[in-house]
């Protein structure tokens, strides 16, 4: 096992939580049990704001979803808590479910928009449903019991507590290092990279969304059980904000942040509660002023958090994962001269520009095939159409045998159609590793179950082994583990082909690949495509570099003003007098 | 439910859809120009209500210290800005538009104390009260994050309507106030009767939203605005002040909520928070425009106003639950009638 201050602190952490109840005062182990309860549902927020981008303004509503249904369940109903706790878990999965399938679909911001609506939403319906209790809530709800011992003390339940923390800590922390969890890494920054990769950011986003709605619910379902009564007040829109300062302060991208968030606010709230009553007899809502401008201080100033302070002092050391003998199967190219790419007659207009104006050509398995023409010629825009990442107005595409006219980027990409981009799309923050290993995703199968559990282990060792292969093929597999930020940009296009390589493609689609490489490096990458198409894999590229292009394409399409020019060998596209008029403008 | 309690909740729900109608065109103005979701907007419009109940009672509204307090804020942190980048000569200016500016409406407000003015200057000075807020709370805010995702600004602006409101509960105390109404006449028009103020407040509303689409389409302040909503970079390019921008649209959409603030403060009791709830619905006829269509925006503000006043028929305890709640299928609708178009956010580290 490696030696880190990151693993002393933690078993330091773990042997002190243990102890605790032996030793600490009655009070600050409840302390400890809200620490607790509020780091499982700021762990949610940290996955779903820090690591995904997305972010809910309504969670302590979820949090109530969980513990109003586990009190009624075990009050009017009679059943068990840890019936109680399925329940609540499926109540709240479902609301969160419903409530994501509505919103994320549309622009990042209407999710939160709409989370402070349903926030307040079922706050009323607490507050007014007779069976609830109304402002009253529920009284005598039962304490949790192990094997016939009751979990009724404070310093009892604890243990419980604690080890849920524990245990949703380590299953967040696998499924981050996962495949689903890359894609989740990946989230910011974003949509046409990660759907180019085969990924259908909408269920993953609305995975994590329902992921974060369970940890509030096993946050609620722990907190009513631990209180022994429940009434609507802690389930209102203020709470909510508690619970996001609480991912923000520790730091929104780090699981462990979580903890650090939860345990200082609910320090200071402990705190304010003593100070403020000596400043207004409104103690309680000035609570919230605190917090608030805290958090306005925080996102101006301090955005990575107590734990990007903590970082300062120790530097994170990404280790190599571990690498199998074997890398990923790949797929069974169609032979050569294989029907593969059909466009007929496609058109795209922006606004009132024909950026695309009725293109039709075909390439076969086995070709390069050059897409030139001057700026503003509509290359790039027909490179979005024919990868899905643009929907065409008009006209019909067609990959082996598939129209794809209609179909979303992600399936495209699962067809085996790979790419990069013109203005270069990686994960700075992320390594070169895994930002090839992004590459693999259509290639890989585990789920989020898996990945959390770590039962995929066989198949990332594969995976590591493959994109290392490809790494080492583009020249960089000595950076493996630098970040993709540090990289010149010469070098990140090469990462980006790297990463399409990755995605074991049939078709991989270059945007100016040449673009900011020196002389060698266009030399060396020239070699590597070449070797690429001797192995069957056809290439569709978007070049400005004449020589480069000339030298390497079997054929050329030129565009100008949005209409196709001329096609055929380089020899004689360089001869068309039409072709030479677009480039060096008329002779007369 | 017969046909005249439907026709008599239908004005209701107008009247109160009119108010939501002012209040969601300012959000969809500032998220245009700023991507700022202003979530502190209803308490705006509380606000006003507050101040002129203050000054008809003879009272100094909080109002003059929550602004002193945000005015003294926001100087402070220009101040430290221009001396860090060593700009000293720009802080007379600067002292002129954050202390000075917003501190002349206080002024009048202390100088008038005592005398019992008409009620249209009591109005005028409640307006020009609370204008300076806005624009403030962007300077101490928002301006530090001007170039932060569109969610970073919707979490720092849900923050602040936190801090505002907590810090009117200071200044203007827990108690709730309503304001003298502005004209007790009442119309019989074929069979419902309808009061002066009901008319007074649809009239306001389309005057005000008139007034805002032809600003907006027809003037070249207008086209700036529109230029800055547009592309930032761009309009900088051209000239364009981003800052002196929203700055002019967070005036422009004071000004809407103040007037809903004035409507709403004699027919009903606003405490120091009411403005959130009120700002929510608003949003939600916002949401149905999609952030973006100023008519859409009306007519689902309208809406609102309708659905709340039949929610309120039928079930008093559950209204706001029914309310917010119908955001959902809008969504829905929303999201099967528009395709994705990502915002391509830059990596925030």
């Amino acid at each position: 096992m490696r030696l880190s201050v990151e693993r002393a602190l933690l078993a330091v952490s773990v042997l002190g939580l243990a102890l605790a109840p032996l030793v600490a005062p009655p009070f600050s182990i409840t302390l400890l049990n809200y620490i607790g309860i509020s780091a499982l549902v700021a762990l949610g927020l940290v996955l779903i704001t820090g690591v995904g981008g997305l972010t809910s303004f309504g969670q302590a509503a979820l949090v109530g979803v969980g513990a109003y249904t586990s009190a009624w369940a075990t009050t009017a109903g009679g059943l068990s808590p840890w019936l109680g706790l399925a329940l609540a878990l499926a109540a709240t999965g479902t609301t969160a479910w419903l409530l994501g399938a509505a919103t994320l679909r549309l622009q990042g911001h209407f999710l939160p928009l709409s989370t402070i609506a349903w926030g307040i939403g079922i706050y009323f319906l607490f507050a007014n449903i007779p069976g609830l209790g109304q402002h009253d809530g529920l009284r005598n709800v039962p304490a949790i019991s192990v094997f016939g011992y009751s979990l009724a003390s404070n310093g009892a339940i604890f243990y419980l507590i604690w080890i849920i923390v524990g245990v949703a800590l380590r299953l967040t922390s696998n499924l981050l290092s996962s495949r689903q969890g890359r894609a989740i890494r990946g989230l910011r920054g974003g949509a046409t990279m990660l759907a180019s990769l085969g990924v259908n950011l909408y269920r993953i986003r609305l995975v994590i969304f329902v992921i974060a709605a369970l940890l509030a619910a096993t946050a609620g379902w722990l907190y009513v059980h631990m209180n022994r009564y429940v009434s609507p007040s802690p389930f209102e829109i203020r709470p909510s904000i508690e619970f996001l300062l609480m991912a923000m302060v520790g730091g929104a991208s780090s699981i462990f942040g979580a903890v650090i968030g939860a345990a200082t606010v609910v320090l200071l709230k402990d705190r304010l509660q003593d100070v403020l009553p000596y400043v207004s007899k409104n103690a309680a809502q000035l609570e919230i002023v605190v917090f608030s401008v805290l958090l306005i201080v925080l996102l101006q100033h301090a955005r990575g958090g107590v734990v990007s302070l903590f970082r300062r002092w120790v530097p994170a050391t990404p280790a190599m994962p571990r690498s199998a003998a074997e890398g990923l199967s790949r797929r069974t190219l169609p032979p050569a001269g294989t029907p593969l790419l059909e466009v007929a007659g496609v058109l795209r207009r922006f606004g009132g520009l024909v950026a695309v104006n009725d293109v039709s050509f075909a390439m076969a398995t086995g070709e390069i095939l050059g897409l030139i023409g001057p700026n503003g010629a509509g290359k790039s825009t027909m490179f979005n159409l024919i990868t899905g990442a643009l929907p065409s107005n008009a006209g019909r595409i067609v990959f082996l045998g598939t129209d794809v006219t209609r179909l979303r980027q992600d399936r495209i990409a699962a067809l085996g159609v790979a790419r990069t981009f013109q203005h270069v799309k990686l994960r700075p923050a992320m390594t070169l590793l895994d930002n090839v290993l992004l590459g693999t995703y259509v290639r890989t199968r585990a789920g989020f179950l898996a990945g959390a559990l770590h039962l995929d282990r066989d198949e990332e060792a594969r995976a590591t082994s493959e994109a290392m292969r490809q790494l080492d093929r583009v020249g960089l597999a000595a950076q493996a583990l630098h970040l993709a930020g540090t990289l010149p940009l010469g070098n990140q296009r090469v990462l980006e082909v790297a990463r399409a390589l990755a995605a074991d493609p049939v078709l991989i689609v270059l945007d100016e690949p040449a673009a900011g490489l020196r002389l060698p490096e266009k030399e060396a990458l020239a070699k590597l495509l070449r070797s690429l198409r001797a192995d069957g894999i056809s290439i569709l590229l978007v070049e400005h570099d004449m020589e480069f292009v000339m030298g390497l394409v079997d054929r050329l399409v030129v565009m100008d003003f949005g209409t196709k020019l001329a096609e055929g060998a380089p020899a004689a596209v360089r001869a068309n007098a039409r072709v030479q008029e677009a480039y060096l403008g008329g002779v007369a | 439910m017969d046909s005249q309690i439907a026709l008599l909740l239908t004005i209701d729900g107008v009247a109160n859809g009119a108010i939501y109608v002012l209040i969601a065109l300012g959000t969809v103005l500032i998220f245009s120009v700023t991507r700022v979701i202003f979530v502190p907007f209803g308490d705006i419009a509380a606000f006003t209500a507050l101040t002129l109940a203050s000054l008809q009672i003879g009272k100094l509204p909080g109002t003059v210290f929550l602004v002193g307090l945000l005015a003294g804020t926001a100087f402070l942190m220009e101040a430290v800005t221009l001396l860090r980048q060593k700009r000293i000569s720009q802080l007379p200016r600067a002292f002129l538009n954050y202390l000075v500016l917003p501190a002349l409406p206080t002024a009048l407000a202390i100088a008038s104390a005592g005398f019992k003015l008409p009620l249209a200057a009591e109005m005028t000075l409640a307006l020009l009260l609370v204008l300076p807020l806005a624009p403030l709370i962007d300077r101490i805010a928002f301006r530090p994050l001007a170039d932060a995702s569109v969610l970073m600004l919707l979490i720092v602006a849900v923050a602040v309507h936190f801090a505002i409101s907590g810090l009117a509960l200071l200044f203007f105390g827990p108690e709730g106030y309503r304001t003298e109404p502005i004209s007790r006449a009442v119309f019989e028009i074929g069979g419902a009767t309808i009061t002066a103020q009901v008319l007074l407040m649809v009239c306001a509303a389309i005057a005000f939203s008139g007034l805002l689409f032809l600003t907006f389409g027809h003037t070249l302040a207008g086209l700036t605005l529109r230029a800055t909503a547009v592309n930032r970079v761009g309009a900088r390019l051209v000239g364009i002040r981003p800052t002196r921008m929203s700055t002019v649209a967070y005036l422009l959409a004071s000004v809407l909520a103040g007037v809903s603030g004035l409507l709403i403060g004699p027919v009903a009791t606003l405490y120091y928070d009411s403005g959130f709830l009120i700002g929510l619905k608003a949003f939600v006829g916002a949401i149905i425009g999609g952030l973006v269509s100023y008519p859409l925006t009306a007519v689902g503000a309208v809406a609102v106003g309708i659905l709340e006043s039949f929610a309120s028929f039928f079930s008093s305890t559950l209204k706001e639950s029914i309310v917010f709640f119908f955001l959902i299928p809008v969504l829905i609708w929303r999201s099967l009638a528009s395709p994705v178009h990502e915002e391509e956010d830059e990596e925030i580290v």
